[in-house]
């Protein structure tokens, strides 16, 4: 077995399962392993309490049960900076951000990793299901994790080669439930706790009023692409395409079916409304993306072929990307129309099992149509 | 070169072997109750007794003006709350300082809270507060004055001396109090010669167990007891008296006050290597607090352009135990107050400042050590 102990990995721990077991996992391999928690928001209660608190007690709990040492850094401003700030421009541009890629690019793997280089580490780690492997010339492939349901590496897009070559994830071989059954059996103070939900900053609460805490509502029409009023919207940025719930609409008409979210439209302040979950309006040939980024420094044609995922959890679709000059805005045509893209949204590349990288998407067009969607 | 060095002795401090024996073999063997008619109680009331001699001797007081309790945080609060509601009558107005123990500051903010008018005196750079300022801020309705003795992050030693006379000379119906935490073990404590009425000392900074600590009260001064039970303490501090640890505190103070000269010297003398070292290591520090008027253990350097709160951690993984200006507790950051009130909130100092202090067992080897890890240090985070 390979001496371990002089490779010190740092391991940003939430107080959750899943990076309680990476730090344990990293442990028993042998390595000189050091708890970092990380303190991104400020959510004291009017009591004085926080979740945040609350969480590092479980970090200090596991992190004693394994015989780490461990620390606390907070990051409140870079996070607000880099991730808040671009989570709030996006809805005011009434497009769906996706502030856990970004949290991901500026926070976890930047300010963290800046932060953990500085104590001396080799390696970051945290608890992400996704996979790394190393190429003989030391190229860090990004895969994706084994546990197809909890695969986070849509999240990871935009780490870069510099990022990813300092890079552990050692939860990526296994599935949740063997994480689950390894916290139990190592009694783990976190082995039972919940798996947290939701946009970390906003948590349990309604996102409708976290939001509006922060954004002027403006309540509109709700219409059809023909122009029939069908109600009234809260504001857009409450909105995502392809939205089912919340519109207050039923069935009706000839077909009866539900209603769905088809596109926005910013200046007249209207959100269009369709029926039936295979509208027409909600399906794309292809898409804009910028902030095109890869996990690999490698060269790359202008055009190639790969499967790509425009959302969380989805099964990838075949397409064709076609870059500009500088690899830093993309078209991507479906080889069969996609539905309900949102702009905002991250879309990411894989090659087989590999994660490529991926961009942001802007706008998304039906042939020579650009689709109504911001 | 040793795997862990402990600096932070004004945070707490180990146990002297000989205090820990016969605590050790008190807890078996010396279980009787004091307050106990019976040998065992009588045995144990005997115990008790002697610590409460010692304890007097130690701060020039008579053996009945010593009420032990559960610590420093004890002895401030009772002192402050319970001045505070024995007096409420003649005044409700408070002279405390910007740099205090937050086992002060919070009960003075409670007090606040309920009615009471609270000034907090400035201190200079140097943490010292002036002995004017206390003459100017005194009222014929102030009824206490808290100064601490030394300070616990910068050690400054404050004008005890001179307040006390300050007080005295004036009408004022104040009490004096001060927290000497920090300084109980170091200086040559005089409640007399210091005119002081209230004094709060913690055993666990002199090398005693935890959970004890003494306050003294004045001869005539009458405060309500904050525990309210039993007779014990006469009556002023209800609760079974904790004898093996008060065997172990009375042990730990005899100990303080046959060396405390020669402890003082040698903690100085170390202060001043490391200084030294890090001098020529070329590392660039400023000192905080008063060279003049220092405890001399507490050697609190602005290592400029250093975060603190990743020193201690390099530090730290390094197996030397130091503490910061600054906190980070789960991720919330707590500027330390004492700084601020020296420097104002912006300064880099706050950031950037490391607290080391010195205690039993450290060596000048230790100094060393400890410097070349700042240097290590510092070279690494100051790269960026």
């Amino acid at each position: 077995m390979t001496d371990n102990s002089k490779t010190r990995v740092v391991v940003g721990m939430s107080g959750g399962v899943d990076s309680s077991v990476t730090a344990l996992l990293l442990k028993e391999q042998g390595y000189d392993v050091v708890g970092v928690f990380m303190k991104n928001w400020d959510d004291t209660d009017e009591n004085g309490v926080c979740t945040a608190t609350e969480d590092y007690n479980d970090v200090a709990l596991v992190a004693n049960q394994i015989g780490i040492p461990y620390y606390s850094v907070n990051f409140e401003k870079e996070y607000w900076d880099k991730v808040f700030t671009y989570f709030l421009e996006e809805y005011k541009k009434d497009r769906t951000p996706n502030p856990d890629v970004m949290c991901n690019k500026e926070i976890k793997f930047k300010a963290f990793l800046d932060y953990a280089m500085d104590i001396g580490a080799d390696y970051v780690a945290t608890g992400h299901y996704a996979r790394i492997e190393r190429d003989a010339d030391g190229t860090a492939r990004m895969l994706r994790g084994v546990d197809n349901n909890k695969d986070q590496t849509y999240f990871l897009n935009q780490l870069s080669q510099e990022q990813l070559s300092r890079v552990m994830f050692p939860l990526g071989e296994m599935d949740k439930k063997e994480v689950r059954k390894i916290a139990e059996e190592a009694n783990l103070a976190t082995a039972k706790k919940k798996d947290s939900t939701g946009i970390c900053f906003i948590g349990e609460r309604d996102f409708k009023q976290f939001l509006m805490n922060y954004l002027p509502a403006q309540p509109g029409d709700m219409m059809t692409i023909d122009g029939e009023v069908k109600g009234r919207h809260d504001g857009l940025m409450y909105y995502t395409i392809g939205q089912r719930k919340g519109l207050g609409i039923g069935g009706g008409g000839i077909s009866n079916e539900p209603w769905f979210v088809v596109g926005k439209d910013m200046k007249k302040n209207v959100l269009y409304v369709g029926q039936g979950y295979h509208h027409e309006k909600l399906y794309s040939t292809h898409l804009n993306a910028s902030e095109i980024s890869f996990t690999t420094n490698e060269d790359r044609p202008d055009t190639f072929r790969c499967t790509a995922k425009f959302r969380y959890r989805q099964t990838d679709v075949g397409v064709t990307v076609r870059m500009n000059e500088d690899h830093t805005e993309a078209v991507v045509e479906f080889d069969e129309p996609a539905r309900a893209i949102t702009p905002g949204q991250a879309i990411v590349f894989y090659d087989g099992e590999e994660c490529l990288g991926g961009g942001t998407i802007d706008a998304a067009y039906n042939h020579s149509e650009e689709l109504q969607y911001v | 070169m040793k795997d862990a060095i402990y600096l932070d002795h004004a945070s707490t401090s180990p146990m002297h072997p000989d205090a820990a024996k016969e605590m050790a073999e008190a807890l078996t063997g010396q279980f009787g109750n004091a307050s106990s008619i019976h040998r065992f109680g009588r045995s144990s009331r005997g115990f008790l007794d002697q610590a409460r001699q010692v304890f007097a001797k130690s701060i020039h007081a008579d053996p009945s003006e010593i009420i032990i309790t559960s610590g420093g945080t004890e002895s401030d609060n009772t002192a402050i709350l319970k001045t505070a509601e024995a007096r409420e009558h003649l005044g409700k107005h408070i002279i405390t300082t910007s740099v205090e123990h937050h086992a002060v500051i919070r009960p003075m903010e409670y007090l606040e809270s309920k009615g009471f008018e609270v000034t907090y005196l400035p201190v200079d750079q140097k943490g010292r507060i002036q002995p004017e300022d206390v003459k100017e801020a005194l009222r014929p309705d102030t009824i206490l004055v808290s100064v601490m003795y030394g300070n616990n992050e910068v050690g400054t030693v404050m004008p005890i001396e001179e307040i006390g006379a300050i007080i005295k000379e004036s009408d004022a119906p104040a009490y004096f109090h001060t927290d000497a935490v920090q300084a109980y073990g170091l200086l040559d404590i005089d409640v007399q010669r210091d005119n002081i009425d209230l004094l709060s000392v913690s055993a666990h900074k002199i090398n005693g167990p935890k959970g004890l600590g003494f306050l003294y009260v004045k001869d005539g001064i009458y405060l309500p007891s904050f525990m309210l039970g039993g007779e014990q303490e006469m009556k002023r501090r209800a609760g079974t008296e904790n004898i093996p640890g008060i065997i172990g505190f009375k042990k730990a103070a005899e100990i303080m006050m046959a060396e405390r000269q020669s402890r003082r010297e040698r903690y100085r003398e170390l202060a001043k290597k490391m200084l030294e070292e890090l001098d020529t290591l070329g590392v660039e520090t400023e000192m905080n607090g008063d060279p003049e008027h220092s405890l001399g253990h507490i050697l609190n350097l602005h290592i400029k352009g250093v975060k603190s709160e990743q020193l201690i951690i390099h530090l730290d993984l390094a197996g030397i135990a130091v503490s910061a200006g600054s906190a980070c507790t789960a991720g919330n950051i707590d500027p330390s107050h004492v700084l601020t009130a020296m420097y104002g909130a912006e300064h880099a100092a706050i950031s950037e400042s490391l607290r080391i202090s010195f205690g039993m067992g450290n060596t000048v080897e230790d100094a060393v050590q400890t410097a070349q890890a700042i240097k290590n240090a510092a070279d690494r985070l100051k790269k960026e």
